[in-house]
């Protein structure tokens, strides 16, 4: 089949099940678009922001497990793309980026829109190509696929200059590839796996240690089979949430910088941490010298690279957790006659001394009294996105997760702005669903265009803004360690978030009390809209416990009694 | 705790492909390595390039690069090297006022010979392992040489 460079792009989409293309058109890739409007394979959402169209990828990709496509042009186009392919590729989420590249003849005489885009995405993709010749097309979006979904899955961006789209050459997607020096590590080292077990048994405090690879490598389940029939207790990564149910019996809770003080503690008592998918982040660890110090490490990881990066492991196994845990459950029986119970016991003491929990207020509504109520009242039939700052921390906190790709967020990078748009993507990719968006009134703003995007396109996402008046979590840090100087964090002027919502066409709610919120909730969700619901928050809350960077994760600061004010 | 810094070479077969040069002094300016000397030339008969780099860190870094290095897609093999045979060349530029024959018995030493003779200035050469060459350097420093270049290092596993 003799066709285009930019027939190409469309037939290779239609050849790898894409369904859905998050984009916005320009110049350098115009031919495509021209394709895109003939074409009905796949459905184009456009956006109003390159990078919430990145956003918009990635929660689809989370939310469905499949490969996130976006489509943007040069220059412009791309470096608005870029804070996306560093969030997807911090967060490891499987990405296709297709950017429009100046003609090859102009590449490098500074052209208009024309950026060295290889240049600049090389750093933050798994991998990236600059396409040369059309009949190099089909081989290299194959791979590109392959290689976002494979092993660690990450972003790949695929630039193609403009002549490239209008060459004419013959496509052939049904290549075998051989990619010769990409084979990722998939099995577990059987004897290996043989040697974990036995130290699990030989353990008398084992711990589970899961991470955003669990989610990654859909092995959920098998996970959750897996601590069930060992019966030791697990601790989950804000990456990790929803591989437990919120309440399974075994889950402590989350670790880390605002971690469950059980969970923390449990990390530090445990004689042998057993890794799955978890990169030892700082902002799990706390200082590395003192993290799981009585313990040694198992760590189960797809990327060599992980392994020993932070924390030596003593039992390192390269592969995919999925495949790891299904070898580790046929030889479950090695532990079975193992009673952790006095172990499970005293973290359960742990939680009961210092449980995660918030003091209401009679006067003011209390942030995470939202994200609970949303919980109570949608449960497992939300998916939930989060910006970034305190409400992050609240819902990862607070919100009642019961599966795996409930939940995304912009995790490594931290990217504010990442919740509006990832929601759409996750609405597009799970209709059935209700999206909620928890963030804040600094978040929002970051991508608040995107109303146009959803209400466009009828994808009923709910905001909810946490409106504290506040760049909360970096004034929870002015308050706690710079004696309180809010150097640009207090937000007084604000936007009418309702009338923002309003003018793009969505439904706008303010609420300050209980009752107004759930009847807010309710109506947004009943009337299946686009919509901002301003929370009106109690303004000097911080998020607890935590963990101060680089302090060690049994030296936590803890809720205040109530009376205090936390101010 | 400071881990001891140590030098090391790695040495890296690689598809040569365009921009895969990029990739390797991304990763390590990126992730904060040290490079002492690069060096890249392709391998015959073959659609691959070798480098070798030369490197400094603790063993844990050393490990990280050698892993890192690995999880580039166009990167084939990755060397971390113990027992290795290393040269490495460099081309000095004296006055011709010089003495010819004292410079020629140095190189001589160090493997190496003159090699051009000019109107104003004489080219020579030596090749031998880095740490002799840094010494052939600091003993012809009295010759006056007008220009060094190094070649920087390349390395076979014995």
């Amino acid at each position: 089949m003799q066709i285009s460079g930019a027939q190409m792009v469309i037939e290779a989409l239609k050849c790898e099940g894409v369904d859905t293309v998050f984009g916005y058109p320009g110049g350098a890739i115009m031919n495509v678009y021209d394709e895109i409007y003939k074409q009905d394979y796949f459905k184009h959402i456009l956006t109003r922001h390159e990078q919430a169209a990145v956003h918009a990828a990635e929660g689809y990709s989370k939310a469905s497990g499949k490969v996130g496509v976006a489509m943007i042009t040069s220059g412009p186009g791309f470096t608005n793309a870029v804070t996306g392919l560093a969030d997807a590729y911090m967060d490891s989420i499987p990405l296709v980026v297709i950017s429009g590249q100046v003609p090859m003849s102009l590449i490098g005489t500074d052209a208009f829109q024309e950026i060295d885009a290889v240049g600049i995405s090389r750093s933050c993709t798994k991998h990236n190509y600059l396409v040369t010749d059309a009949a190099d097309l089909p081989r290299i979006l194959k791979e590109a696929f392959y290689i976002a979904a494979s092993g660690r899955p990450g972003p790949v961006h695929v630039d193609i200059p403009k002549d490239v789209t209008a060459q004419i050459e013959k496509f052939d997607y049904d290549i075998k590839l051989n990619l010769e020096t990409y084979k990722p590590h998939v099995k577990g080292n059987t004897r290996q796996i043989k040697k974990v077990m036995e130290a699990i048994a030989h353990a008398k405090r084992p711990l589970f240690y899961l991470g955003g690879g669990v989610i990654n490598a859909n092995a959920a389940y098998e996970v959750r089979e897996l601590v069930h029939k060992t019966g030791i207790p697990a601790v989950e990564t804000f990456m990790a949430r929803g591989v437990l149910s919120y309440d399974d019996e075994l889950l402590v809770g989350m670790l880390g910088m605002h971690g469950s003080y059980a969970s923390n503690m449990a990390m530090s008592e445990t004689d042998l941490v057993i890794a799955l998918g978890a990169r030892f982040d700082d902002r799990v660890t706390g200082k590395l010298s003192e993290f799981a110090k009585n313990a040694d490490v198992v760590h189960v990881d797809i990327d060599p690279a992980s392994i020993s990066k932070l924390v030596n492991a003593d039992y390192p196994i390269v592969g995919d957790v999925k495949n790891v845990v299904l070898d580790m459950l046929s030889l479950c029986d090695v532990v079975k006659n193992e009673d952790y119970s006095s172990w499970r016991e005293s973290v359960n003491n742990f939680n009961e001394l210092h449980p995660l929990t918030f003091y209401e207020d009679s006067e003011r509504l209390k942030p995470q009294w939202v994200i609970k109520r949303v919980g109570e009242l949608l449960g497992d039939g939300a998916n939930i996105t989060t910006d970034v700052g305190q409400h992050q921390m609240w819902t990862s906190q607070f919100y009642p997760f019961t599966r795996p790709r409930q939940f995304a967020s912009s995790g490594g990078l931290g990217t504010m702005g990442f919740g509006f748009p990832a929601a759409m993507g996750v609405k597009a990719a799970s209709p059935d669903k209700v999206s909620i968006n928890f963030t804040g009134d600094g978040s929002i703003l970051m991508n608040c265009q995107e109303l146009m995007t959803a209400v466009e396109k009828k994808l009923p996402v709910v905001n909810i803004i946490l409106n504290n008046n506040f760049l909360g979590m970096v004034r929870q840090w002015q308050t706690l360690f710079y004696d309180k100087r809010y150097a640009e964090t207090d937000l007084q002027v604000q936007p009418d978030f309702v009338k923002l919502a309003e003018a793009f066409g969505g439904l706008g709610y303010r609420v300050h009390t209980k009752e107004e919120f759930d009847a807010a909730l309710k109506d947004a969700v009943e009337k299946n809209v686009v919509a901002f619901i301003e929370v009106i928050v109690y303004r000097l809350e911080n998020v607890m416990p935590m963990v101060p960077a680089g302090g060690s994760l049994f030296n936590m600061m803890l809720l205040e009694k109530k009376g205090e004010d936390n101010d | 705790m400071i881990e001891n810094s140590e030098r090391r070479v790695v040495s890296v077969i690689v598809i040569n492909e365009a921009s895969v040069l990029s990739r390797i002094t991304d990763l390590f300016s990126g992730r904060g390595y040290n490079i002492t000397s690069l060096t890249v030339a392709p391998i015959p008969d073959s659609k691959y390039s070798r480098l070798t780099i030369v490197t400094s860190g603790s063993i844990r870094v050393i490990e990280q690069i050698t892993k890192q290095l690995h999880k580039l897609i166009p990167v084939l093999r990755v060397y971390e090297h113990n027992d290795i045979v290393e040269k490495e060349m460099a081309l000095i530029k004296f006055p011709i006022a010089e003495n010819i024959s004292d410079i020629n018995t140095l190189c001589e030493a160090y493997n190496g010979k003159i090699v051009n003779i000019g109107e104003n200035v004489i080219i020579a050469m030596v090749a031998d392992e880095p740490q002799r060459v840094e010494n052939f350097l600091q003993a012809i420093k009295r010759y006056n040489p007008k220009e060094i270049v190094r070649s920087g290092a390349v390395a076979l596993e014995r």
